[in-house]
């Protein structure tokens, strides 16, 4: 008996070694980058967000242009993704006849398993032609009063870039919102037909209502994926480190900028300044993750299996 | 939170009947008519998009694709033809070590979760996981650049198993944790009630019971591993020719997609369509060999 125990014990603690290294992973990691990036976080501090100089050469460096190009390229992703990955959950949630809607979803994930270098590359040969002679030449026609809409167009830049990473998260909002859409109790539902509220009635006015904060969730964690999309943005947004109002520009992100220069780095400041923008980058995405799935859960009832 | 939840009832059963009263019968029944309409046209939407990509992949790749390509090493600039055989190779090599890093912990972590981790510590370590998920796969990239790349002086094919491999673990741990526990505690039972130790209960009756899931939860972390540039940019950094060691710079497909699309050579952008239709198949076929071993599985225990 007391052999046996003994056994148990030593094979319980070989095997808590793997749970306890995922938490040393997370910390080793964020240890890790802020050592590295130390020297930058010393000369430059706080002026490192708000600087936009950005030069390798005199080793002055700023990553206002990259947190830029980030929050404009995702935010407009965001509103070109969000109305049509909801509606598409909703389809598939309240209005699909089950084998439509397990295809669809099937497909959906297909679209999700592409890896981002083939959405980069259908963005060159695709979608770049595409946006230099049809959709931004249209745009600047009939929206160019817009201080968006005006500029030379090249067909790389912010736009481009910005419906690449739309097409990419799209999946995640709908498999995310379809599962909060599924959560809410059918009991609420069906009062609203019974007091005589048309399908989408009841749909817009309850179910809506009731998963709002999981379909907030859901965006959030497209928009961590946004943040984070290095590849696909990388080879078509341009490479531009710039701040301008125009969405046809050429442009920079903090994840394309560290693709783009950092097997170059030649000196320890300016590797040094690259790992901050690293660490920017896994601060914010967890600060995001964090927040996401809280909302989710609220909505869903605790950590369900909603995210893969 | 709460009090929103409970009162979602009757407050909300308000906002429709407001809703309905400042509308006409015919508006009301007209939005109900045209929303199926909009909504289905935003899922047909997007499978355009999905069907416009595999589309424009087979069309420009195909003629690319031959034997050279998958036996034959990278021609110099200027000349045509040759192939991609190293980064098949590299990016299985790539696999092969993420595996060695990412299986082992990540399953060990799984096991351990559902099997011994109180709930407190294994709320914790999902938690974690799942945010470990959605880190940037760059951010990995920068970490093995750190921890391996710096101190073995050199871009090499191990530091880009490595940042591959701990991109996998926060995956396997989950998906083998969540199967683990679906064994049924009777075969537990049974074995413990036979005089068998918890741990070779574990290990010989748990786990294989659940080999089928945890083989599908790696399946599917190696498929979204697979197609991963980012890190590798600065770990396993590419390489034109044959690698011989796992200490030097190896090519890896997607890394040869990402060189040869941005290059300015029609040859080059032409082999590079070859290589995303070799990269999306193989991608593909890892998916699609883990759902069938779900749907196996699920035709299993649905007889049962």
């Amino acid at each position: 008996m007391s052999r046996q125990d003994t056994s148990d014990i030593v094979f319980r603690r070989i095997l808590a070694v793997f749970p306890i290294s995922i938490l040393i992973l997370v910390a080793g990691i964020f240890y890790q980058l802020v050592s590295a990036s130390l020297p930058s976080l010393h000369k430059f501090g706080i002026s490192f967000f708000y600087n936009s100089t950005w030069d390798p050469v005199a080793e002055n460096f700023g990553a206002l242009p990259f947190i830029f190009g980030t929050l404009v390229t995702s935010f407009v992703a965001l509103l070109m993704a969000v109305p049509i990955g909801v509606g598409a959950a909703i389809y598939l949630a309240e209005y699909a006849p089950p084998g439509v809607s397990k295809t669809i979803s099937i497909l959906v994930d297909l679209l999700a398993a592409i890896p981002s270098v083939i959405y980069g590359l259908w963005g060159i040969f695709v979608l770049v032609p595409c946006m230099r002679n049809n959709i931004q030449p249209f745009l600047g026609k009939y929206l160019g009063f817009l201080p968006f809409f005006q500029g030379p167009n090249y067909g790389v830049g912010f736009l481009a870039a910005s419906i690449i990473l739309a097409i990419i998260i799209v999946p995640f909002i709908i498999s995310v919102s379809r599962e909060v859409i599924l959560a809410v109790p059918s009991v609420y539902k069906e009062s609203a037909y019974a007091l005589g509220a048309t399908r989408w009635e009841a749909i817009f006015d309850i179910v809506l209502s009731y998963g709002r904060v999981g379909i907030l969730g859901a965006v959030i964690l497209a928009l961590g994926r946004a943040i984070g999309e290095t590849m696909a943005v990388t080879m078509i947004i341009g490479n531009n480190a710039v701040i301008t109002s125009s969405l046809f520009s050429p442009g920079y992100t903090l994840a394309s900028v560290l693709a783009n220069e950092f097997a170059e780095a030649d000196t320890n400041m300016y590797l040094s300044a690259l790992i901050e923008i690293g660490l920017v980058l896994f601060i914010v995405s967890i600060v995001v993750n964090i927040l996401a799935r809280v909302l989710i859960w609220s909505v869903t009832k605790g950590p369900a299996e909603v995210i893969k | 939170m709460v009090s929103y939840q409970r009162s979602c009832g009757s407050d909300q059963m308000k906002d429709v009947i407001h809703n309905a009263y400042n509308r006409t019968r015919t508006q009301r029944f007209l939005w109900n008519n045209a929303m199926v309409y909009i909504l289905s046209l935003c899922a047909l939407g997007i499978l355009c998009i999905l069907f416009l990509i595999l589309f424009h992949l087979f069309v420009q790749g195909i003629s690319s694709l031959n034997l050279n390509f998958f036996t034959h090493l990278p021609k110099p600039v200027g000349e045509t033809g040759g192939g991609m055989a190293n980064g098949i190779l590299g990016t299985f090599t790539l696999l092969g070590l993420a595996i060695c890093v990412g299986v082992p912990i990540g399953l060990g972590a799984g096991v351990y979760l559902s099997e011994y981790a109180d709930q407190r510590f294994a709320q914790t370590v999902r938690f974690m996981a799942d945010v470990m998920n959605g880190i940037p796969s760059i951010v990995y990239g920068i970490f093995a650049y750190i921890v391996c790349v710096l101190p073995m002086k050199g871009f090499s094919a191990l530091s880009g198993g490595f940042s591959l491999g701990i991109m996998m673990i926060p995956m396997i741990s989950r998906t083998s944790e969540q199967f683990v526990r679906m064994v049924p505690s009777q075969l537990r039972e049974a074995g413990l009630a036979l005089g068998v130790p918890k741990w070779r209960v574990t290990v010989d009756i748990v786990i294989p019971a659940a080999l089928a899931g945890i083989t599908t939860g790696i399946m599917v972390a190696l498929a979204r591993v697979a197609g991963e540039t980012a890190p590798l940019l600065f770990t396993a950094f590419g390489n034109r020719y044959w690698q011989h060691s796992l200490t030097q710079p190896i090519a890896a497909l997607p890394l040869q997609v990402f060189t040869y699309a941005i290059s300015p050579f029609d040859d080059w952008h032409r082999q590079a369509w070859a290589g995303a239709i070799v990269l999306i198949l193989m991608v593909f076929l890892i998916n699609g060999w883990a759902q069938f071993y779900v749907m196996r599985r699920n035709r299993w225990t649905s007889g049962k």
